[in-house]
């Protein structure tokens, strides 16, 4: 593991080889340029030292189809560079659908991540080889930022809303975990360790310790403690569209316009219900803002999803009609 | 570096120190564009995403008094181009009397604004530990200077949009901080003007400005036409949101 | 070599700008543009060392994993404070205040600037803003990273926020006087002949500037007054508890704060174009493209500032947008790069300091830009940001650019500032101590960030110990470069060997007059007939041009030896 001269982390995740690649390749390509100029620059040193007092240089203006040549020839491999980049980027940022999600909240100066059956760690994060893991991050104070060098991922984690991040870890292994946006006094000291299991390993890791309620039992609980199913009924004869199937399902509002129902949709309806009204409905729901907290949202989601395979009522769902029956 | 009358010791005639005193002023605003611009940015980003409060905030502001604020204001551009006019014209006596007029009116803007600043006050509408929207609407007995039936109306706003607005509160303390800030930086930049307006005055009286030499009075008109169309800005931002009721 | 003034040995004007009056007075109330440089040079020199001296304990501290000199809160005051002393009352002014303010009306054949008494005051606000922040820095101190992001700044943060703000808003006026005091002259004050095609690129260069400075500064100034007043108000605007949003404030700081960058460099990429065909001996390459690559970066700079903030969450297209951007702006970069280069080429080189400092600068400033395109590069970016890489990036441009050529400037210049040479020898010396310096602290911090450190860390795993004691190693080695020339370009102005009119010699009309010059600069306003650096059309400077006027000789065909 520690070499005489460390540099290149391990590459434990699926971007990790693709932002090596990338790396290398603008290495190669800024190591030539600058090889280059440095090369000419002592070569003219050398050749055109001056060799008497009074010597004056040659009377040259310019030449401008060197300087067109200069100036295309490196856009255009920045642009190469740039689309490269892009991809990576894009493809980071568009988590896929199926995936293991986490929810996690940072805090001065902790981390704590909640897996799915509600097993909750503190500066560890626990998941399984070759799964799609997706981080849901919020903060309960300053940004905060997590950063896995290994994985080559990081995501800054703003409070008032939720940055999400994926990768898939391609190596059993425990990886360094930081924060990586200054936040105060022990930012530095505000990490943890990564560990990657084999599936079964995990498996019977997530349900060794008894540890806390499954959080989708959990936002249950909630969903009767704050009353929200006496409006949101299953049946779809409330006041309010029955949750069943909602999660990951199109949406149709009231404006015309449709969302997808996923865990940024849930949250704003708890905390800003008039944001977006659903078609056919009232905006009565009160605001929960002040009343739960990010754990909550988190337990109530997990709630939510939950319902994601119940039957779907065939009046009083809230989801857009092209898309009634989806999972 | 001497002076020879108007001509200052860099510049080898009135002519070039015209140009670059009027370029200088010209970059100078720019600058003030780029500082309003930044304050005016955040306020209306906020406005979208708080409509209701900042719609609420602006209904307790006076459309009369601000209205009022806005002639005034265009009186005073106009009485200080006629000083610009009259300076270039070499009318002594009239460059004195418009600059006076334009101090003038600058002052009554600024009583205006003493009046609705006060009010604020009085109604807990400044930001900070005692703001509360809600205040006028629950005490009537202390706001005394709005009528019954201005107040009822304002409850029943009041009403619907904390009910679209559960942190009406907040945000409309946002729309105030927004408020003080821009009109208070508006005010600041009219008491600088008002000290070049004194300055030009006294120098009018000893008779310095002709149609020979006027670029200060030109250019310290520049100035206060500038900050005459940030009002101009303020005033529909501010004060007009939602009132086609 | 140096051309050597044949005859005796020149002596010292009678009368010049430093003795033309007496007394603090004179000094304190000048509106001389080259005595208000003289005042900057001091001021900044100051702020240098107070943050030289916050980067010696950042340094010392990190020698080991676990950070046996600072508690954690002051290292993080330290790591803030060297930023905001640097950046904001060392990097901004430097070159500007004190070089520009000297040479550019020299350059153009003015008097003086167009406002001198505004001049003044534009010094008078950066040493009130700078009271101001060294007011805050030893009462409190300040702990939130020199970008002062929210709500760690207006909300968490136990420190003096609030006075260290209010000195960094009232020192942006002081940019803000200077940038108009350079752009009107260039427009209105020309010595006749001095057409826009003939002028220095150093003064092109500061034109770009002082347009970066007119439109982003009033933008720091309304965020960073509207951060104060949150902050003693209890305002909503950044604040997420009140509805308010964290990213705004970022915006509004970079918006102003990625041109400030530019601020910092395109000064010193000015000094660079002087220097090289000075010492070359040769028109600069390229000199129309030169000077529009510099409006060009002004410009294309304002579009670029959301690639510090690509992981905060943010629209993925916008982020998409800004990375072509970012590899748009690179390219002028490039472009001078290559014309300094090529400016080379057949020229007559000679190897005194201001020159060494201009072949230091290619170098690092290469690096240092090249190692932009790894954090432009989006899919990298998601590794490398709020990394060491990053820190790295910007030392190598600022320090071994920005700094590289301040001081390459202040070499060239020194003779036409003091009258007097300062030692070469030593001088030489001195600028190779730097430059193996700088690259010993900062080369490793490349490989640090690759390896995963994140920055403003007061403690690290064990494994990057070893890249962090070469960085401090070099720091040590680097701190003496720089107090050599505080040593000798001291004396030097006192009792260096007088260096007459134009001693190396150069083409700018700042070199046509007498060393220390006038307090009007010129007797008689110069007429201008000649281009830019064309120094076969110059009889006046004394050399062998081939089939030129007064020299029979013919230029020895190179590469023949």
């Amino acid at each position: 593991m520690q070499s005489s001269l460390p540099t290149f982390p391990e590459q434990a995740s699926n971007f990790a080889g693709n932002v090596d690649t990338l790396f290398s390749f603008i290495l190669m390509t800024t190591l030539f340029f600058a090889v280059l100029v440095t090369v000419l620059i002592i070569f003219a040193a050398f050749k055109f030292r001056r060799r008497s007092e009074k010597e004056v240089g040659d009377d040259v203006h310019g030449n401008n189809v060197l300087e067109v040549g200069w100036t295309l020839i490196p856009t255009i491999i920045a642009i190469g560079i740039f689309a490269w980049g892009a991809a990576i980027y894009v493809n980071y940022r568009i988590a896929p659908k199926d995936t293991l999600d986490i929810f996690v909240v940072g805090k001065q100066w902790m981390w704590k991540l909640q897996q799915p059956n509600g097993r909750k760690e503190i500066n560890e994060l626990h998941i399984p080889l070759n799964r799609n893991v997706k981080l849901i991050m919020g903060s309960e104070d300053v940004i905060h930022d997590f950063y896995v060098p290994a994985f080559r991922v990081k995501m800054d984690v703003v409070p008032g809303r939720y940055n999400t991040m994926w990768f898939r870890p391609i190596k059993t292994g425990k990886y360094h975990f930081f924060c990586s946006q200054y936040c105060g006094t022990n930012h530095a000291v505000m990490g943890g360790w990564v560990t990657v299991m084999d599936p079964a390993e995990y498996a019977a890791w997530l349900s060794g310790e008894s540890g806390d309620v499954n959080p989708a039992a959990a936002g249950e609980r909630l969903f009767t403690q704050f009353a929200c199913n006496t409006c949101h009924i299953a049946n779809g004869t409330g006041r309010a569209p029955s949750l069943n199937g909602l999660f990951g399902a199109n949406v149709l509002l009231a404006d015309g316009s449709t969302v997808v129902a996923d865990e940024a949709y849930i949250r704003e309806s708890i905390l800003q219900p008039k944001a977006k009204i659903v078609a056919g409905y009232q905006p009565v729901m009160p605001t929960f803002q002040g009343l739960v907290t990010e754990e909550q949202i988190g337990n109530l989601t997990a709630y939510i999803k939950s319902l994601q395979s119940q039957p779907v009522p065939a009046k009083g769902g809230g989801i857009a009609p092209s898309s009634a029956g989806k999972k | 570096m001497h002076r020879t009358g108007a001509l200052y010791g860099q510049f080898k005639t009135l002519e070039q120190q015209k140009d670059t005193a009027t370029l200088g002023m010209w970059i100078f605003l720019v600058t003030e564009v780029m500082f309003f611009g930044g304050i005016m940015l955040a306020y209306t980003i906020n406005r979208h995403t708080y409509f209701h409060a900042f719609a609420m905030g602006s209904n307790t502001l006076s459309l009369g008094l601000g209205g009022f604020n806005t002639v005034v204001l265009l009186a005073s551009s106009f009485t200080m181009a006629m000083a610009v006019w009259s300076a270039q014209t070499s009318r002594k006596k009239l460059i004195t009397l418009f600059l006076s007029l334009t101090i003038l009116l600058g002052f009554v803007f600024f009583g205006v604004k003493y009046v609705e600043y006060a009010q604020k006050f009085h109604h807990h509408l400044v930001p900070g530990k005692n703001f509360d929207i809600f205040y006028c609407v629950d005490n009537p007995s202390k706001c005394t200077d709005i009528d019954a039936a201005d107040l009822a109306k304002e409850r029943e706003e009041l009403e619907v949009a904390a009910k679209a607005d559960p942190n009406l509160n907040a945000h409309a303390q946002l729309y105030y901080s927004a408020y003080f800030g821009m009109t208070g930086l508006h005010a600041l930049h009219m008491v600088i003007g008002a000290g070049l307006l004194f300055w030009l005055l006294k120098e009018s009286v000893a008779g310095k400005f002709n149609a020979e030499w006027n670029n200060p009075v030109d250019i310290v008109g520049l100035y206060w036409h500038f900050v005459d169309i940030v009002w101009i800005y303020l005033f529909p931002l501010l004060y007009l949101i939602d009132r086609h009721k | 070599m140096r051309t050597q003034a044949t005859g005796p040995a020149p002596q010292l004007p009678e009368k010049h700008y430093l003795n033309a009056t007496y007394g603090i007075r004179s000094w304190l109330l000048t509106t001389d543009h080259k005595r208000i440089a003289l005042l900057y040079l001091a001021s900044v020199t100051f702020f240098f060392f107070v943050g030289g001296f916050f980067a010696m304990m950042i340094r010392l501290h990190l020698l080991t994993p676990n950070g046996f000199l600072l508690t954690p809160d002051l290292y993080n005051r330290m790591f803030t404070m060297h930023g905001v002393t640097m950046i904001f009352f060392f990097l901004i002014p430097s070159i500007p205040a004190v070089m520009g303010n000297f040479l550019i009306p020299l350059m153009i054949g003015a008097k003086d600037l167009a406002f001198p008494k505004i001049n003044l005051l534009s010094w008078y606000v950066y040493v009130v803003g700078g009271l101001f922040t060294l007011w805050s820095m030893v009462n409190g101190g300040l702990d939130t990273g020199w970008t002062f992001y929210t709500p760690l700044s207006t909300v968490y943060s136990n420190s003096a926020v609030a006075p260290a703000v209010v000195g960094v808003f009232i020192t942006g006026f002081s940019s803000i006087l200077t940038g108009l005091n350079f752009l009107v002259p260039v427009h209105t004050m020309r010595a006749p002949g001095m057409t826009w095609f003939r002028l220095p690129l150093f003064v092109w260069a500061h034109y770009a500037t002082s347009i970066v400075m007119i439109l982003g500064t009033p933008v720091i100034a309304i965020t960073l007054g509207l951060a104060a007043m949150e902050r003693v108000f209890g305002l909503g605007f950044f604040n997420p508890a009140m509805g308010g949003d964290p990213i705004l404030f970022q915006h509004l700081f970079w918006f102003y704060s990625h041109p400030a960058v530019y601020i910092m460099i395109l000064p010193a990429m000015g000094v660079i174009s002087e220097l090289i065909p000075t010492f070359a001996r040769k028109k600069l390459f390229g000199y129309h493209f030169v000077a529009a690559a510099s409006l060009a970066i002004a410009v294309i700079g304002f579009l670029v500032w959301t690639h510090h903030m690509f992981l905060t969450g943010q629209s993925t297209y916008a982020a998409v947008a800004f990375s072509f951007l970012t590899f748009i702006v690179a390219i002028p970069s490039a472009i001078k790069t290559f014309n300094w280069t090529a400016t080379l080429f057949g020229g007559s080189i000679s190897f005194d300091t201001p020159m060494l400092y201009a072949f230091g600068f290619l170098g690092l400033f290469l690096i240092g830009g090249l190692t932009g395109l790894f954090l432009g590069a989006l899919g990298v970016d998601i590794n490398i940001h709020d990394t060491y890489f990053v820190v790295a990036h910007f030392h190598y441009i600022m320090v071994g650019g920005a700094v590289m050529g301040y001081l390459g400037g202040l070499h060239f210049w020194w003779p036409k500032i003091t009258g007097r040479m300062y030692p070469e020898w030593l001088a030489r010396i001195a600028a190779f101590i730097l430059f193996i310096g700088f690259n010993f602290t900062f080369f490793p911090q490349f490989i640090l960030g690759i390896m995963g450190m994140p920055r403003r860390y007061h403690t690290y795993p064990p494994e990057f110990q070893i890249y962090n004691v070469m960085s401090t190693a070099g720091a040590s080695i680097l701190a003496i470069g720089y107090l050599l020339p505080m040593v000798y370009l001291t004396w030097a102005a006192f009792y260096g060997k007088v260096a007459g009119d134009n001693p190396w010699p150069a083409t700018g009309l700042e070199w046509k007059t007498q060393s220390p010059p006038l307090t009007e600069n010129f007797d008689v306003t110069p007429v201008v007939t000649w281009e830019a650096y064309d120094f076969h059309n110059r009889p006046d400077l004394g050399l062998d041009v081939p089939g030129g006027k007064g020299s029979p000789v013919v230029a020895p065909a190179h590469g023949d030896d």
